[in-house]
């Protein structure tokens, strides 16, 4: 089958790591070859956390630059930042809640303003699906659902050869009962801003 | 129960590569495992610790990597099949256990693992340990995927028992951290207890002993080397006369790279999973194959000189290259465009990469760097110390969170090097020079190889002061246990050691057990040690919030805010304390609440007293 390589790019504590993780499971559910690569340790002290999800026929772990098929990011600079690792092609997903770091709160950095960086993304990526997901979160009745939300928008953008049932199949399973219905209303709501 | 326990063989699960080593271990009835956490490789024994709780494996968090590998040893050699799982700094610490076990060899089959770190993603350096391989003559199996992973434990644990030596597994973080579909096989019992057989003059390794041990050595590694000329891990994969040499993840990178590049039909790779000894009858007939050779290998061209001396002993001509060809570094981890390109241009072959966005004209973006959590008790602790002895102080400083008080605004870190070195760093500073030294280490890394420099330090009369910074946990590696914690709240009972009486036993006369949340108090301790001649000890306790809360430690207190009415925007809380539960709202500090866990550290710092606990 066709590869596909998905990278998710996000801040320590916004989930995208499990947003991976979830991706990895639903391909297997439905016999998809699949290898997640994830990068624990020092990233998660508010650091940047990268993951990726290859699909297809392909071994290798890992996204070189200008690589992936789709780039998902859970904040807007961060998503600038990773678009090295897209080419013209790339379906870009990303959040338009900024998570200012803390160097721009002791000046040692400038955040620059949320349209221009959306701005940006739009002038150098392809296709760009651009949502708020924070805003779709707290719709949900969970903040900390941001990560429902992106798998939701991944899934809505067709991109990838796994269905919307399939993947709240694993959701399901996989989620704790306490948050299972906002998961799924997120994933709804992420779904529903990429179709 | 746990996952990784899950009878059912024959089904296929995502597993970490991580958990596919503990899954294999536990396949291939793995009785006792030890090790000292670190990453890449924490996984491993978190798996364990939660398994021993609910089965007859034995395992511990042993306080060092070199305790780990002589409590393995014992088990071992008295017959338990036992892993051993470290980073690879951390066989430098085993090292010499590790040297003159694959003397005495063991009983019970005993597998290492062993975890490299190209790229450095979370290590102080990324030396290759396959170099350790050839320096103890330990056989040595190197994984490519997850499967692989599971799959060769198993192996490991039997080559091990047939050859009564130690084998050495070595992953790199990219196989650690990669998830992928593992198919189970069946569980074998656990082993719980066998007993030794006294041999004395094979175990004590006196000289007339070792040296008949050494030749003995030398006959095993000539059987490891039969297993690894005929056995299923090194193979040829192809037919062609473009010959490429693989090990480890890279072998996906050129497995991937041949089938983009449609060249299968011209490629023949050797497959080096079995690395050491290396199999020297398949290299010879493999150069012999093909017209030329390009050797793709993370790190130390370790494959690459072997192939040309292999070459070399048997008159092989043909053109072998690795380091330096396109893009192949000693330097990183490799990736799939960079090892296709290179394919591509070794060989002669057509190739346009895809093109990278442009990004040059972007402005320049704020940097994240990781950072001490909201309420770490570290970031009071530097601030303390920081108050009293300024920026001319040296801060030897250790391995741990902590090490991010490197960054600015605390920059309370001048040298780090590796575990515990921050004390024995501390002697040479203070007599070194006329400058005041503050060493700075954490709990577990103090345990680890801390006490030794310690007493050093008190027996050869050195003048500085030590600050322990006790969170109560081993933080930076996921929250593992040390000897000084209680572990009760964990689930297990375990004899916990004091540190203040520790350090007063070690003959260390000037200790200050602080509450660093309490500022005042902390900063007088600090200062009273700027007083002290000789050796000052400053135990700062609180516990680690991740920790507390994961183990229902954690006291509920109000987050803080800031009185705007009050403020006067001098900004000491956020430009001295860089607590990212701070920000800026316009011109204005605010505090995030959902992160703030109520430490007060900033409410003590403000000169205005405008940063208050939120009522209600």
């Amino acid at each position: 089958m066709e590869t596909k390589r998905v990278v998710f790019i996000g801040v320590g504590g916004q989930g995208n790591l499990l947003a991976s993780r979830l991706l990895g499971e639903a391909a297997l559910s439905l016999n998809i070859p699949a290898v997640v690569s994830e990068i624990h340790g020092m990233a998660q002290r508010g650091g940047i956390v990268e993951s990726a999800v290859l699909l297809g026929d392909v071994t290798s772990p890992i996204v070189s630059n200008a690589e992936a098929d789709v780039l998902i990011g859970f904040e807007p600079v961060e998503t600038l930042r990773a678009l090295s690792k897209c080419n013209k092609d790339t379906i870009v997903i990303t959040n338009t809640h900024p998570l200012p770091p803390f160097t721009v709160s002791v000046g040692q950095g400038v955040y620059p303003p949320v349209d221009e960086i959306m701005g940006l993304i739009h002038a150098k990526a392809g296709k760009v699906i651009a949502l708020d997901g924070n805003a779709m979160a707290k719709e949900a009745g969970n903040p900390l659902s941001l990560n429902m939300v992106m798998l939701g928008a991944l899934i809505g953008s067709g991109s990838i050869p796994v269905g919307a049932e399939d993947m709240k199949k694993t959701i399901s399973t996989t989620t704790k009962k306490a948050f299972l219905e906002s998961n799924l209303k997120a994933f709804d709501l992420g779904m529903k801003s990429a179709n | 129960m746990h996952k990784l326990l899950t009878d059912t063989p024959g089904k296929e699960m995502l597993l970490l590569g991580n958990e596919a080593i503990a899954r294999g271990a536990l396949e291939a009835g793995v009785s006792f495992a030890t090790c000292y956490p670190g990453t890449p490789s924490s996984e491993i024994p978190e798996n364990f610790f939660k398994i021993s709780q609910e089965s007859d494996l034995y395992f511990e968090y042993s306080t060092n990597e070199k305790v780990a590998m002589e409590v393995g040893a014992g088990a071992a050699i008295s017959g338990l099949r036992t892993m051993v799982t470290l980073k690879h700094v951390g066989l430098n610490v085993a090292a010499d256990p590790l040297m003159t076990l694959a003397y005495t060899g063991i009983k019970g089959g005993m597998v290492i693992i062993n975890a490299d770190d190209p790229s450095l993603f979370s290590s102080q350096n990324e030396q290759d340990n396959r170099f350790y391989a050839r320096l103890s003559s330990l056989p040595m199996l190197e994984p490519t995927n997850v499967q692989e992973m599971k799959d060769m434990t198993i192996a490991a644990f039997d080559l091990s028992e047939e050859l009564a030596l130690p084998v050495i597994i070595r992953t790199t973080t990219r196989l650690n951290h990669i998830r992928a579909a593992v198919e189970l096989g069946e569980l074998k019992p656990v082993k719980a207890k066998d007993t030794f057989q006294k041999n004395p003059f094979h175990f004590v390794c006196v000289p007339a002993v070792s040296r008949n041990l050494h030749k003995l050595l030398l006959e095993k590694y000539d059987r490891a080397l039969e297993k690894s000329e005929n056995g299923p891990h090194n193979q040829i994969i192809g037919d062609g006369k473009w010959g490429i040499v693989a090990n480890g993840v890279s072998f996906n990178y050129v497995r991937d790279a041949v089938s983009d590049l449609g060249i299968g039909d011209k490629v023949s790779i050797l497959k080096l999973g079995f690395s050491w000894p290396m199999p020297k009858d398949l290299c010879s007939r493999f150069l012999k194959h093909v017209d030329k050779v390009l050797v793709v290998e993370e790190l130390e061209p370790v494959n690459e000189n072997d192939l040309k001396a292999i070459a070399q002993e048997n008159g092989i001509i043909t053109p072998i290259k690795g380091k330096g060809v396109s893009g192949l570094s000693r330097l990183f981890e490799y990736d799939p465009g960079l090892v296709r390109q290179t394919i591509a241009e070794y060989f002669g072959l057509d190739y346009t990469a895809p093109e990278m966005t442009d990004l040059s004209d972007l402005p320049a973006l704020p940097g994240r760097p990781p950072n001490l959590c909201a309420g770490c008790p570290h970031r009071a602790s530097y601030y303390a110390v920081k108050q009293v002895y300024g920026p001319d102080t040296i801060y030897p400083t250790d391995i741990g969170c902590y090490t991010l008080g490197l960054l600015p605004p605390i920059s309370m870190a001048d040298l780090v090097i590796c575990m515990g070195s921050s004390v024995s760093t501390g002697c040479g500073f203070s007599r070194a020079t006329d400058q005041k030294v503050v060493s700075f280490i954490g709990d577990s890394t103090f345990f680890h190889s801390g006490i030794t420099g310690l007493v050093n330090a008190v027996h050869n009369n050195h003048k500085f002061t030590l600050v322990i910074l006790d969170n109560g946990t081993t933080a930076m590696t996921g929250h593992q246990p040390h000897p000084g914690v209680n572990t009760d709240p964990m689930g297990v009972e375990l004899t916990q050691i004091s540190i203040e009486e520790l350090v007063r036993g070690l003959g260390v006369k000037d200790i200050h057990v602080v509450k660093p949340f309490k500022l005042k108090k902390t900063i007088e301790a600090v200062r009273a040690t700027m007083e002290y001649d000789g050796i000052s000890v400053i135990i700062s306790k609180e516990f680690c919030p991740l920790f507390a809360k994961a183990t229902g430690q954690f006291k509920k207190t109000k987050p803080f805010y800031v009185n705007q009415n009050k403020c006067k925007n001098h900004r000491d809380c956020i430009n001295l304390l860089a607590c990212p539960a701070m920000f800026l709202e316009g011109d204005q500090v605010e505090i995030d609440k959902t992160l703030c866990i109520g430490c007060s550290v900033c409410a003590q710092v403000c000169p205005e007293n405008a940063i208050l606990p939120m009522k209600g």
